[in-house]
């Protein structure tokens, strides 16, 4: 189980948001939504201290933190019980997919290398990337490089994996590969919180819809409900908006 | 003007490579202990440790600030009249001590901006899977940090050897002390200075060779 209670964020004078609170059960999956700039990235960075939350209490699984007392050792618990999928990939330049999702099993959990390769083919064949294992990211396409991102994810088997407008940077051509990877997760009920503007993924994949504006989660829905009965009237425009621009099926 | 004196040339350049090996194990000693001084500085330098950091700060203002002959001359003929227990030094030592502060300045400087060159968001990506600052600066940032920078510590690697000419204004007889002995006996200078200068050129031509080696076997992770 996952549970922010209190969240709060500010940058300088700018609060971000203040109070945020959000929980989810194990193998649930998360679709927030809302316009830029409301703070849904920096919300998904606080999950796991890539941005220190300035209040609040976070609990997942059996680890439970206060944001102003964490210290070192359980900020390293935390980020071992949550996986991090990037807009921009991300993946380690200087070493191979195969070693990309190796990495933190050898370093972090420190298994056998051997051992550690071997999951990794395992995960390699799982994201359809099993005859790129030797290939260093600058080879691949932007679409396999977040499948290895996604595979980096999965191999830490954590409790969450957090997604970070993964299709975002994608060229079009990519997108429905990386989707389809995480409806693949999804069906396998892996707990996830996606931010993302793919309003049909939402609509296909979410247990829940939450809909964030200016730092306040309005409000969360399963998607059937959110999408075709809104009750706030900032929802009600915001899905106007993008769904005349990408109408879902 | 007179014709050049080839066979004094060529019987001149066994005399000098003889010398080589000391010209070579002075500047491989200061490449050493410069590459990792100057990955301290520079990790100081990243990481702002306080104190240490003002402090590798007028180092490395220090020693890229003031000529390398001064230093020499500074830690050779100065320092053992402060710190008597120096009075010992020999000149290849003092040789090796002033490249080594010299070019550590300079290198650390090549490293810093290389390290800090290096994406943020690899950066995060290591803190977000757990591992520790360590293990991200040992695994992820230094490995790549060495490739961008090592072009850099390589051109300062020949500059160095060339360098190490001077140790020859130490009393120390390397390449270049035992040149001018030689142009001193048989008042040949130019056939002399021209063999040494070929000498150390054909060194460097061949460390560039080794350079493009390198550079080509750690780009091959970044090549589409």
């Amino acid at each position: 189980m996952i549970e922010l209670k209190g969240i709060r964020k500010q940058f300088g004078d700018h609060v971000v948001f203040d109070g945020i609170d959000l929980s989810l059960e194990r193998g649930e999956i998360i679709v927030i939504v809302g316009p830029s700039g409301t703070g849904k990235s920096t919300l998904l960075r606080c999950i796991n201290f890539l941005e220190t939350p300035d209040a609040g209490r976070l609990t997942v699984g059996d680890l439970s933190l206060d944001a102003t007392t964490a210290t070192r050792e359980q900020i390293l618990a935390l980020r071992r019980r949550t996986a991090f999928v990037f807009q921009n990939y991300a993946l380690f330049a200087n070493k191979t997919a195969l070693q990309n999702i190796a990495e933190g099993m050898i370093v972090v959990d420190k298994l056998p290398k051997a051992q550690a390769h071997a999951r990794a083919r395992e995960i390699l064949e799982r994201i359809g990337l099993a005859d790129k294992a030797d290939a260093y990211p600058a080879s691949l396409s932007g679409g396999q490089q977040q499948r290895v991102g996604i595979g980096r994810a999965m191999a830490a088997n954590a409790e969450v994996i957090l997604f970070d407008e993964p299709t975002s940077a994608l060229d079009p051509q990519w997108v429905e590969e990386v989707l389809g990877l995480m409806k693949q997760l999804a069906a396998e009920h892996q707990t996830m919180i996606v931010v993302t503007h793919e309003m049909q993924f939402a609509r296909e994949v979410a247990d829940r819809v939450v809909y964030m504006d200016q730092g306040r989660i309005i409000e969360q829905a399963p998607p059937a409900e959110l999408f075709s009965r809104p009750r706030d009237e900032r929802t009600q425009q915001f899905l106007r908006k993008i769904l005349a621009a990408n109408p879902i099926a | 003007m007179h014709a050049l004196d080839f066979d004094y040339m060529l019987g001149l350049v066994p005399i000098l490579l003889g010398y080589l090996p000391l010209t070579l194990e002075m500047a491989a000693a200061g490449m050493a202990c410069a590459l990792i001084l100057a990955c301290l500085l520079a990790v100081i330098r990243v990481t702002r440790i306080p104190g240490l950091n003002a402090f590798a700060l007028l180092f490395i203002s220090f020693f890229r600030g003031t000529p390398l002959l001064v230093q020499l001359f500074l830690f050779y003929y100065g320092l053992p009249q402060i710190l008597t227990f120096l009075i010992a030094i020999n000149g290849i030592t003092a040789t090796i001590l002033g490249l080594t502060l010299h070019f550590s300045a300079y290198m650390a400087e090549s490293i810093r901006a290389a390290i800090v060159g290096i994406d943020r968001s690899q950066t995060e990506a290591a803190l977000s899977i757990g591992m520790t600052r360590g293990q991200l600066m040992r695994r992820i940032v230094l490995p790549q940090a060495t490739r961008v920078a090592t072009p850099t510590l390589m051109n300062y690697f020949i500059d160095m050897i060339k360098s190490t000419s001077l140790a020859f204004t130490l009393g120390v007889t390397e390449m270049m002390g035992a040149t001018q002995k030689e142009a001193a006996g048989s008042f040949l200078y130019f056939e002399a200075f021209l063999v040494v200068a070929v000498i150390y050129w054909v060194v460097v031509e061949a460390l560039s060779w080794v350079q493009k080696w390198l550079e080509n076997r750690l780009n091959r992770a970044y090549q589409r």
